[in-house]
């Protein structure tokens, strides 16, 4: 294939890649989005392999990597449970890094680097080509180690592997800092290097840097902000690709590493104003301990009064006589792994003529869109699950409000509370519905270290126990 | 040392509520709290000593011994003179003041070195519902005015088609659409009668709707509403336009009643002895605002008296005359409060001026007027405005952020940088990275564009989508493993090594991405 042709190959990728993320626009052209995705890759690889960069010799080795590697992706995709969702695509995109690490060490190597390769012959590099051709080899690997490091931290996190609470050093922005100059420092070293070897020095020490950093980074942020970590990973893996781009001359790989890069960074942005924080403070870390303690020290805002337990068989009973429901789940109802009793009862419900409904905060659960993918795994159809903005004005008018393991997210305090650490965090207005229902394992708050005085509301009632079985005891008692 | 709650007998004229019934004293006792109850206090509203007793209180005769017994009181009317003078210095007051009215009152408490907390002053905020005594006397004062009106109406409420002959259905008006209001429309409508209601709050329209009203607008653009949820005093042009539709509903209707009021001001004069000649004879009006002068012109306030054949009942005792139902109520309020001032339930009570709610209740402690109370904040903060997101233009990131229109400073300071940073480029780098960088710069901006139209509910796919499309990098390992050499140079064992690993890592991302992807979107169905 000659190298016209390979070109051509590549701006077709790319257009495959742009529809297939258009695709994701609705839930119907979405299916067909994935498959432009598939083939776009499909021609990306075939592409390349029989391009002019490619000699048959590399053949065996491609296939057999492309074989297991692609066996080891399709067992995982087919055996992960969606409630896992989280923890695969925080490992993904730690092997995106990874993977972007060893593309650039490779090449750093690779002494056909230093040339470029126009029609068969290898012309050597000018001085300031050589430059960037070097800067863009260290900042991808650097982008790389972060994003491999910080993934795999966050892939810990989110399989409870590795604790939820903000992992907090002191004096942890001076760290970052320093590790940011030392970074530099040795990148100046990297540019002056005479030999490959003393070059090879300043990128080893820069990478053990950049890992570590990505380590510090997820390390401090906590449980609650997961959704924004994770799709900043998605970001930076985003962003090491268009890195070994550049590295590579490769527009293809630049055009779409700054898609993934983009779509990442949107991402994070949503999650960021869905929760009303800055992105900064996020990566900042430290959420819930920091500008939490006042309110808590100052005792004012402790809600107080007592709380309403009732049993499975009196939610049954309220659910039984209500014409609108609301549903609002959280991570709890992912942990009880409870998403198909909740359609059964839903199902049960909408068969009886009540208007059932979800709510769906975008922060709830561990990753953007978590809650949707439990849902649609559990078969409820898609119509009848709306965004928080779609669904908060119509709570005044909804019988009941059945909270599934949510909390931060229905906190009360969020509107009230002008000390509250989530003060100003859109919430869903679950306590204006005539009855909230609150399921629970107990009265522990919720991530972000708050109480919520939802629960010593008057029209409030609290389900204690594990989502799964109080949500079996419900359907029974429907049923009966 | 458990302090004592003192119910007196209300002295009042005509006064039969009572400020605690046997059901709350034994919640209160709960509290750790003595209660003393005054012989005969709950008579009126039927609840005799006896149970009162068995609820756990203390019955004590005469007035003086009890108000000498008690460190907190419970009344329903603010205290007489007789009454301040039994009162025990330094003791606590709660009942209802109306402080703005009384003034004299309020020294007089204030020279006996009192706390007091007034039941109408409550602040309106979510949190103090539960111990709005306004609003559950209002409740029941809407419920018995729609009755009383009955009681002196002519006809059936409801429309009947009878062998005798047809009845018209009763075609009531509401003046004020607030708790006494809705409760109006809400007896009235079930009672069978056609309802219309008006008031300055456009937005109780809705609420008027759930109760069975029928909402009248008046013609005329003004906001009236005032803090907490009260009306506010219009303007003049407003006015007219009002009598104007309510000189209309006048002549139709058969019933009015006017609940309007506006906080710590004489009822504003709606309804004129024009309209109430233009209205037909039997026609009942009934004026829940007769203590604070009366909506209507000819009301006399206490009476029921007859003008121009339209019967204008004037009580202002209206829950009294449900007395049974108003002091449970009214007691529940009051326990509310007491869980409020007592919040380590040891019978001590604790007026924290740091709490909103007791700090808008209370109108003199110890001695000191502290009414009127700073303004309430609104119970629903704005939630903040989305932060423009004014990131200066890094290498990475900048690009996709910008999702609300940044202000014209940032946004200036945004394009400065952006614009020196691309100097910067434009002026160092070769041709050759200048034709990759704009491809990279375009191609965040068509991600920032595709991006924004993915809907919510597939953020979770488009994550794992963007994840397998970032395998792209495949193609980095790819070209490394068996590169053209001149020469036939094969490549290091290193660099084929870290290929092979790249290559191997991004097929598991690619395939496992892509297949996990479409598992995804395969459950997504209608």
């Amino acid at each position: 294939m000659s190298e016209g042709v390979a070109a051509v190959s590549y701006i077709g990728a790319t257009i495959l890649f742009i529809l297939s993320l258009g695709g994701l626009s609705n839930p119907e052209s979405s299916r067909r989005g994935n498959l432009y995705g598939m083939i776009g890759m499909t021609i990306a690889v075939l592409a390349t392999v029989f391009g002019p960069r490619v000699t048959p010799a590399g053949y065996p080795w491609i296939i057999g990597c492309m074989v297991v590697g692609g066996s080891i992706g399709l067992y995982a995709a087919r055996t992960v449970k969606m409630t896992q969702m989280p923890e695969l695509v925080a490992l993904m995109h730690s092997l995106v890094g990874l993977a972007a690490m060893l593309v650039g060490y490779a090449n750093y190597i690779d002494p056909a680097a230093s040339f470029h390769l126009i029609d068969g012959k290898s012309i050597p590099l000018t001085e300031a080509e050589k430059a960037i051709h070097e800067i863009e080899i260290y900042i991808g690997i650097l982008i790389g180690a972060v994003t491999f490091s910080g993934s795999i931290i966050a892939f810990g996190k989110l399989s409870g592997k590795i604790g939820g609470k903000p992992m907090l050093l002191p004096g942890r922005h001076w760290l970052n800092l320093a590790g940011l100059l030392i970074v530099i420092y040795f990148g100046r070293e990297f540019l002056h290097a005479e030999s490959v070897n003393t070059g090879m020095t300043a990128l080893i020490v820069m990478s053990v840097i950049a890992l570590l950093f990505g380590i510090h980074m997820v390390m401090a942020i906590g449980g609650a902000d997961m959704p924004v970590v994770i799709s900043m990973l998605n970001s930076y893996s985003g962003w090491a690709a268009a890195a070994t781009g550049f590295m590579l001359s490769n527009d293809l790989l630049i055009v779409t590493g700054a898609l993934v890069g983009s779509s990442g960074a949107i991402l994070s942005y949503i999650m960021c104003r869905a929760m009303n924080r800055h992105f900064i403070s996020v990566i900042a870390g430290g959420f819930g301990t920091g500008g939490g303690t006042p309110a808590v020290a100052s005792g004012g805002a402790q809600p107080a009064g007592e709380v309403n337990p009732i049993l499975a068989a009196e939610t049954a009973e309220l659910l039984r006589e209500a014409k609108s429901v609301i549903i609002v789940p959280g991570y709890g109802m992912a942990v009880a792994q409870a998403q198909h009793t909740v359609y059964e009862i839903t199902k049960h419900l909408r068969e009886k003529g009540v208007n059932v409904r979800f709510g769906i905060h975008p922060v709830a659960g561990r990753m953007p869109g978590h809650m949707n993918v439990l849902l649609a795994e559990a078969k409820v159809p898609y119509d009848i699950v709306f965004e928080m903005d779609e669904l908060n004005e119509d709570f005044p008018t909804t019988d009941v409000a059945m909270v599934i393991g949510a909390n931060d997210i229905v906190n009360p305090s969020a509107q009230d509370d002008p000390t509250s650490p989530i003060a100003g965090m859109p919430v869903l207005e679950v306590w204006k519905a005539k009855t909230s229902i609150v399921m629970k394992r107990s009265m522990a708050s919720g991530y972000a270290g708050v109480d919520n005085p939802l629960f010593y509301k008057d029209n409030n009632r609290m389900l204690f126990g594990d989502a799964k079985k109080m949500l079996d005891e419900v359907l029974v008692a429907l049923k009966a | 040392m458990p302090q004592v709650i003192g119910v007196p007998r209300e002295t009042a004229a005509g006064e039969k509520r009572v400020a605690t019934v046997p059901e709350v004293v034994e919640k209160l006792i709960k509290l750790g709290f003595k209660v003393a109850v005054e012989s005969g206090a709950g008579d009126a509203a039927n609840f005799s000593d006896d149970v009162y007793r068995a609820a756990g209180a203390e019955i004590i005769e005469g007035a003086a011994t009890l108000w000498a017994a008690s460190d907190i009181v419970f009344k329903v009317r603010g205290p007489s003179a007789e009454e301040i003078g039994l009162m025990r210095e330094g003791g606590t007051l709660v009942s209802f003041i109306w402080p703005a009215q009384n003034p004299e009152l309020l020294k007089q408490l204030a020279a006996k070195k009192a706390t007091v907390l007034a039941m109408d002053s409550v602040p309106r905020i979510s949190r103090a519902q539960k111990l709005d005594a306004l609003s559950s006397m209002a409740n029941i004062a809407g419920y018995r005015a729609v009755i009383e009106a009955a009681h002196h109406f002519g006809r059936f409420f409801t429309g009947q088609i009878t062998a005798a002959g047809k009845v018209p259905p009763a075609k009531v008006f509401v003046i004020g659409a607030g708790v006494a209001g809705l409760a109006a429309i809400g007896t009235a409508s079930g009672l069978g009668a056609i309802v219309r209601a008006n008031d300055t709050r456009p937005e109780v329209g809705d609420q008027v709707k759930s109760m069975g009203g029928e909402f009248v607008t008046v013609d005329y653009t003004e906001e009236g509403s005032g803090v907490g949820g009260y009306a506010k005093v219009m303007s003049e042009g407003f006015l007219k336009a009002q009598a104007a539709v309510f000189a209309k509903q006048a002549k139709e209707v058969d019933i009015i009643i006017t609940t309007a009021l506006i906080p710590g001001r004489p009822a504003p004069k709606l309804i004129t002895a024009e309209m109430v000649k233009s209205m037909k004879p039997g026609s009942v009006i009934v004026d829940m605002a007769a203590e604070q002068g009366g909506n209507c012109e000819l009301t006399v306030p206490h009476q029921v008296t007859v003008k121009y054949g339209v019967t204008i009942i004037g009580y202002s005792d209206l829950p009294s005359r449900l007395s049974k139902q108003s002091s449970t109520l009214y007691a529940t309020n009051l326990f509310r409060l007491a869980e409020e001032l007592c919040k380590t339930k040891d019978g001590v009570i604790n007026v924290n001026m740091e709490d909103e709610v007791l700090r808008g209740t209370t109108v003199v402690k110890e001695g000191n007027i502290t009414w009127p109370p700073p303004a309430p904040k609104l119970s629903a903060a704005p939630p903040a405005a989305a932060r423009p997101a004014a990131v200066p233009a890094k290498a990475q990131g900048g690009h996709g952020k910008s999702g609300a229109p940044a202000s014209g400073t940032s946004t200036a300071i945004t394009f400065l940088i952006a614009a020196g940073l691309f100097w910067f480029i434009g002026y160092s780098a070769p041709g050759a990275f200048l034709a990759h960088f704009t491809v990279f710069v375009l191609g965040c901006f068509v991600g920032y564009m595709v991006v924004w139209n993915v809907t919510p509910a597939l953020h979770t796919p488009l994550m794992s989508v963007t994840n397998a499309i970032s395998s792209i990098i495949a193609i980095g390992a790819l070209v490394q493993i068996a590169p053209p050499l001149e020469g036939g140079l094969a490549p290091g064992d290193w660099i084929r090594g870290l290929a092979v690993a790249g290559i191997a890592l991004t097929a598991i991302n690619m395939i496992g991405g892509f297949a996990v992807t479409r598992r995804m979107l395969e459950m997504f169905r209608k």
